[in-house]
């Protein structure tokens, strides 16, 4: 590997190189990703603390913090079995089909917001094949907690699974198997053996899964229905205060979200620095 | 099928992992998503595809592909430069700017949407720099460009950078020690090996631009014909019940998602295949 080159290494020629390429960079960086960030913050501190306090407290701002903490809490859940055991299937059995079931994991990825919110209104509204049998129970999903919770589960469904998949695959079971062969039973192979080895990242999974079901946006606005109070999430509430030009309160609410993004961001770098010295 | 691989395996638990993954994936997955074609086919097919051949969704579809389009090759540059100046050179700042390159995958799209709307309207902080020449950003197509290269930027760095790092570069130190250029070395060495991560990063954040809605809906301010682009037809189309529209659409948007995501597939695995080659 290229021994990287300290900036003022070479020639002069190469040196306005470097120095031209690098800030031209940052600039970059700087406009498109830190600007935006920062933004967030002196914004919802713009009109003094008290007002972000209440911004953050008020009744609707802890009604849609808590809908957004059961929305995802929900989608943590079912996606941390799901994508265990797919990781599981995948990552140490070979079958015809194990291709098609990697695209369909990913298959959220690939599909817009709105296109997601959609689908579900098909498939749980008034005119979809599940009304007459939903009617007959007395259940509504479309419009309410229910639908916001299926369809977070939806976007969020590639991030713990795609996690593990290639890590417990780089691990390979050479130690599974000899656990097995020491006469351990299946699930204790599973939870002494397995788990020990991946629980980074099972956690990073979890941390991803969890702030990209707390920020879902557009695939909850279609089957939210913005009831005030009730099927208001977090994102959807900073909508309704950037539409009603209460700005401040629109940031203050933001800057809980951004403040999620940043711990995310954070602890991947740490679990990534505490790969390189053999955490993983 | 399965009994074949069968005497090859030693673990257990394929049959729990296979029956809860193909439910899950059947229920959450193929169920929601066969919807579009169920939907479309049980109503009026035929006057909901003639109904795409309207002057505003029309004008959707040529703003949603040429600005996804546009944003995408502004990001394989930039992208390409922030990812080599964080592989190849150290300076201060550094471990900031890796970092946070992942913003727009962390930041959620609704509060990206706003952060850059303040920024650019035009008593904003870029905003009002950019009305001293005239330039209008936020409420115009150029706004929509700006949060379609926040986006998408994330995808570009992140399958360049790696490609970057395991470069072999004693064929670019050949190439200089023989008499090549540093701009001839870096096309005829060093973008061959780059350029299917380009492309797969390009089509990534292609893909993700074409159905982006959250970030754009605020900058974009939504009107027809001027800068309504596909995602916030679709959504305008499903506030007024107009399902079969909205579904005809969809299935437009999701097949030509589908394209690219294979595209972007196909040329991962063919770069794995030369990094296995390789080593």
């Amino acid at each position: 590997m290229l021994a990287r080159l300290s900036l003022n290494d070479g020639t002069w020629g190469e040196r306005a190189l470097r120095y031209g390429l690098l800030s031209a960079g940052a600039c970059f960086a700087v406009l498109f990703l830190l600007l935006p960030l920062l933004v967030v913050f002196i914004e919802a501190f713009s009109q003094g603390l008290a007002l972000y306090i209440v911004s953050i407290s008020d009744e609707e701002a802890l009604s849609a913090i808590r809908l957004t903490l059961v929305a995802a809490f929900f989608a943590v859940f079912f996606n941390l079995i799901f994508g265990v055991a797919a990781a599981w299937l995948i990552a140490r059995f070979t079958f015809r089909g194990r291709k098609l079931l990697l695209t369909l994991i990913d298959t959220p990825l690939a599909v817009s917001p709105v296109i997601a919110g959609l689908i579900f209104v098909l498939l749980y509204g008034a005119r979809g094949p599940l009304a007459p049998a939903l009617d007959a129970l007395g259940i509504k999903v479309i419009f309410t907690i229910g639908g916001i919770v299926v369809t977070t589960m939806f976007v969020t469904i590639p991030y713990i699974a795609r996690e593990l998949i290639p890590f417990m695959m780089e691990q390979g079971s050479v130690e599974e198997e000899a656990a097995l062969t020491l006469g351990a039973k299946g699930h204790q192979v599973f939870r002494f053996v397995t788990l020990p080895n991946i629980k980074w990242a099972l956690l990073y999974g979890v941390i991803l899964c969890n702030s990209r079901a707390m920020g879902e946006f557009g695939a909850v606005s279609v089957v939210s229905g913005h009831i005030r109070g009730e099927t208001n999430t977090v994102p959807l509430h900073i909508e309704i205060l950037y539409n009603e030009y209460k700005f401040a309160a629109a940031f203050a609410v933001s800057s809980l979200l951004a403040l999620l993004a940043l711990g995310t961001l954070l602890l991947k770098a740490v679990l990534e620095r505490g790969g390189h010295n053999g955490l993983k | 099928m399965n009994a074949r691989h069968k005497q090859g395996r030693i673990l257990p638990g394929f049959n729990i992992t296979f029956g809860i993954t193909v439910l899950y994936l059947s229920l959450m997955v193929i169920l929601p998503l066969s919807m579009i074609v169920l939907h479309l086919a049980s109503g009026d097919t035929q006057a909901a595809l003639t109904s795409l051949i309207s002057p505003r969704v029309l004008h959707a579809l040529r703003l949603s592909f040429s600005l996804s389009l546009v944003a995408a090759f502004t990001n394989v540059i930039f992208g390409l430069l922030l990812a080599w100046i964080l592989v190849r050179y150290r300076f201060p700042g550094r471990r900031l700017i890796d970092g946070v390159v992942d913003l727009p995958f962390a930041l959620p799209t609704a509060v990206a949407g706003i952060a850059l709307t303040t920024l650019y309207a035009p008593n904003g902080w870029l905003g009002s720099l950019l009305s001293l020449w005239g330039i209008k950003a936020a409420f115009t197509p150029l706004g929509i460009y700006v949060a379609l290269i926040f986006v998408g930027l994330p995808f570009v760095v992140r399958s360049v950078q790696p490609v970057l790092e395991d470069f072999d570069s004693e064929v670019e130190e050949a190439s200089l020690s023989l008499g090549a250029g540093r701009v001839r070395t870096f096309f005829a060495v060093i973008l061959p090996v780059l350029w299917p991560s380009l492309l797969a990063g390009f089509s990534m954040a292609f893909a993700r631009g074409l159905g982006e809605y959250g970030s754009v809906v605020f900058i974009s301010g939504n009107m027809p014909m001027k800068t309504e682009i596909v995602p916030l037809l679709i959504m305008n189309r499903l506030e007024q019940f107009d399902y079969m529209g909205a579904t005809s659409l969809g299935l437009l948007m999701l097949v030509v998602s589908f394209a690219l995501m294979f595209v972007a597939n196909v040329l991962q695995a063919r770069l794995g295949e030369r990094a296995a080659g390789v080593r």
